[in-house]
């Protein structure tokens, strides 16, 4: 219980600081929303002086955290200046698309990757691992952005998925069509994380079973006769879920901000074309806003996974590890 | 094992050089445009024509006609090596004109095709090497720093700082970074020099990465500590400068080279990320995020694949440090003897 409240306050703490962070940074900006209508000649200064004063930006730096933290317990995140609307509704709008694509992703990556993880490793330095080891060297070692560009590459010079545009939810269509619609245009996305995730998590799974496999008790158990699969499905699996725990807490944390350049590069109405337009126009409370949400994925995955590990692991519920 | 290392660091170097004598390998101008031969598909080499075979590879003109570009048989131009070009500042030493290779002119020789400007991309991609590998490079050096700094100063004087700074560092882990690079971003000013761009990209880059190797460097400081050899320096009466510098630095280089082989790769993919977005550096300076920027329309990747020649320099890039890193790692943190 104290190790509850222990993470939750620091989750808490961690949030408020990567607030304040932001804040910081935007204290230093010399550049702002209204540099563009500076330009402008036709419009005077004292208008843009009233537009800031109208949305608080003339205030000190304290005064706008302090009413910024108001409007976030409010749950409305401040204001956005290009969207001339709260940044919570205009955000989850864009979530819904982003968490949608991303945690299809995640499901098809775990459940690809788990099984394979354990089949290579149980298979350990057979053909099939040690290809299969290189090739994911070779994909973890190459930039997400070039990996998403040059599959798309493929994909639309050989015509081998249809890239249909249009509205994502569309009015006056059957749920047939809406769902065949929403998963044609689903497939490169989701493709492109799975090959990007599932190349990471199948390494990590495979290392720390691999580990389990080399200490003394498993070979005990094997001396003892006991049959392989038994061995492997009831004493090395359970001792080797702890790192494939906080590693799935990881998949948690990346659910909003993992997907950003994919969503970019496929043109899915996430959050990743949102903020990125933000940040071209310099719309300070969305960026912030943007920021938030996924440090709250980041920070909730992470405490899930805490928790995960609580109450699968008994070396931490006795403070074991806390040793160090 | 030896030999392993030795072919990736000659391919490291290899790779360096060639980028840093980008202006001497490079034909052209990497401004340069040629508003004749826009997308212009790579250029062929031939040793054999219709009179036989050649000893000296030559190249056609493309002419642009009705069913796209054609080689122009009529006249051919023979590659010249070390020849006379465009001119530019060797290493910044002195100017001259000499180039590894290239055509007669109204021929021209474009290994990777041209952009939508006529540019040829052969010469951007080594021109935007450097740019996106000296980002990399600047940034690794400036995180490595701060985290060092930030490492020894809290593994060597413990309690409140070390505190203070390890609480610094979960903040910065658990900011949603690519985010944070956007928003940083885009409180920086957009439009500004494409060197004022670099720069700032850079200590943004380096910045936000600090904490990984400030953790790494912490728990090694707080071992070595302890050693006998430090303790018995200390009582000696040696300053703390005196024994950070002789007995804790020597220990941490290891981690910091292995580190410096991990990040390098990360944040030239950093670089090329925010370039691709338009967020880095600005045409028309090169660098290999803002060449496949103009990818981001389907009509081009479809139509002109040779656009994606800085797909092949990054990967070519970040396999080799991963390589090295696996090797740095195994032999300089967990040392075999006898290996």
């Amino acid at each position: 219980m104290r190790y509850l409240g222990r993470t939750l306050l620091r989750a808490i703490l961690l949030l408020a600081g990567i607030s304040i962070l932001c804040f910081l940074f935007t204290e230093m900006a010399p550049g702002s929303f209204f540099d563009e209508l500076r330009l402008n000649p036709q419009v005077s200064p004292e208008t843009i002086a009233n537009l800031r004063s109208r949305y608080g930006l003339d205030q000190p730096l304290i005064v706008r955290y302090g009413r910024w933290v108001k409007s976030a317990a409010r749950a409305d995140f401040g204001y956005s200046i290009a969207y001339n609307a709260p940044v919570a509704p205009l955000l989850w709008g864009r979530a819904k698309n982003t968490l949608l694509l991303t945690a299809t992703g995640m499901l098809l990556t775990w459940l690809i990757s788990l099984p394979l993880g354990v089949w290579l490793a149980a298979r350990r330095g057979r053909m099939l691992d040690q290809a299969f080891s290189i090739a994911s060297s070779f994909v973890v070692s190459i930039p997400e952005v070039v990996i998403a560009v040059a599959l798309l590459a493929i994909v639309v010079r050989w015509r081998l998925l249809p890239l249909s545009a249009g509205p994502l939810h569309g009015e006056g269509i059957s749920l047939r069509t809406h769902v065949q619609d929403l998963a044609t245009r689903m497939l490169l996305p989701v493709t492109i994380l799975v090959f990007v995730e599932s190349a990471i998590i199948v390494r990590h799974v495979r290392a720390s079973v691999l580990e389990v496999l080399g200490t003394p008790f498993v070979q005990a158990a094997h001396s003892f006769g006991i049959c392989r699969a038994r061995v492997l499905f009831r004493h090395v699996l359970p001792a080797a879920a702890s790192p494939a725990i906080s590693l799935f807490g990881f998949s948690l944390a990346g659910l909003v901000s993992g997907s950003l350049l994919i969503e970019v590069i496929c043109g899915w109405p996430g959050l990743g074309p949102l903020i990125l337009e933000a940040t071209l126009s310099r719309d300070l409370y969305l960026v912030i806003g943007g920021i938030m949400l996924s440090a709250l994925f980041m920070v909730g995955g992470n405490l899930i996974a805490d928790l995960m590990l609580l109450a699968a692991d008994p070396r931490i519920r006795t403070g074991a590890l806390d040793a160090d | 094992m030896r030999t392993k290392t030795a072919i990736l660091i000659a391919a490291l170097a290899a790779l360096h050089l060639a980028l840093l004598c980008a202006a001497f390998i490079a034909p052209y101008d990497p401004v340069a445009q040629n508003r004749e031969l826009p997308y212009a598909p790579p250029t062929r080499l031939h040793l054999h024509d219709a009179a036989g075979w050649h000893l000296r590879l030559f190249v056609y003109r493309w002419t642009l006609g009705d069913e796209g570009y054609l080689e122009d048989k009529s006249e051919s131009f023979p590659v010249h090596l070390l020849t006379t070009g465009s001119s530019y500042e060797f290493l910044g030493i002195f100017d001259t004109t000499r180039h590894l290779f290239g055509v007669a002119p109204p021929a021209s020789i474009a290994l990777f095709g041209t952009d939508g400007f006529g540019r040829d991309e052969f010469s951007r991609v080594l021109y935007g090497g450097q740019i996106s590998v000296a980002a990399g490079i600047a940034a690794t050096l400036i995180a490595l720093l701060a985290g060092a700094l930030c490492g020894v100063i809290a593994g060597y004087y413990g309690n409140w700082t070390d505190q203070s700074l390890m609480a610094g560092t979960e903040l910065f882990l658990s900011l949603p970074w690519l985010y944070f690079l956007l928003g940083v971003r885009a409180f920086l000013p957009l439009h500004v020099s494409p060197v004022r761009t670099f720069f700032l990209l850079t200590c943004v880059i380096g910045l936000i990465g600090w904490a990984r190797p400030a953790r790494l460097v912490r728990g090694i400081v707080l071992s070595s500590r302890t050693r006998n050899y430090v303790l018995a320096a200390r009582s000696f009466g040696a300053s703390d400068l005196h024994v950070i510098r002789e007995h804790i630095l020597p220990e941490i280089l290891g981690v910091l080279m292995t580190q410096a082989t991990v990040l390098v790769p990360r944040y030239i993919a950093a670089e090329v990320t925010l370039s691709f977005f338009g967020l880095g550096v600005n045409e028309p300076v090169a660098s290999w995020g803002n060449m496949l920027s103009t990818l981001q329309q389907y009509s081009v990747l479809v139509s002109y694949a040779w656009l994606l020649a800085p797909v092949g320099a990054l990967i070519i890039t970040s396999v080799i440090y991963a390589l090295l890193a696996d090797v740095v790692q195994s032999r300089l943190e967990f040392p075999h003897p006898g290996n």
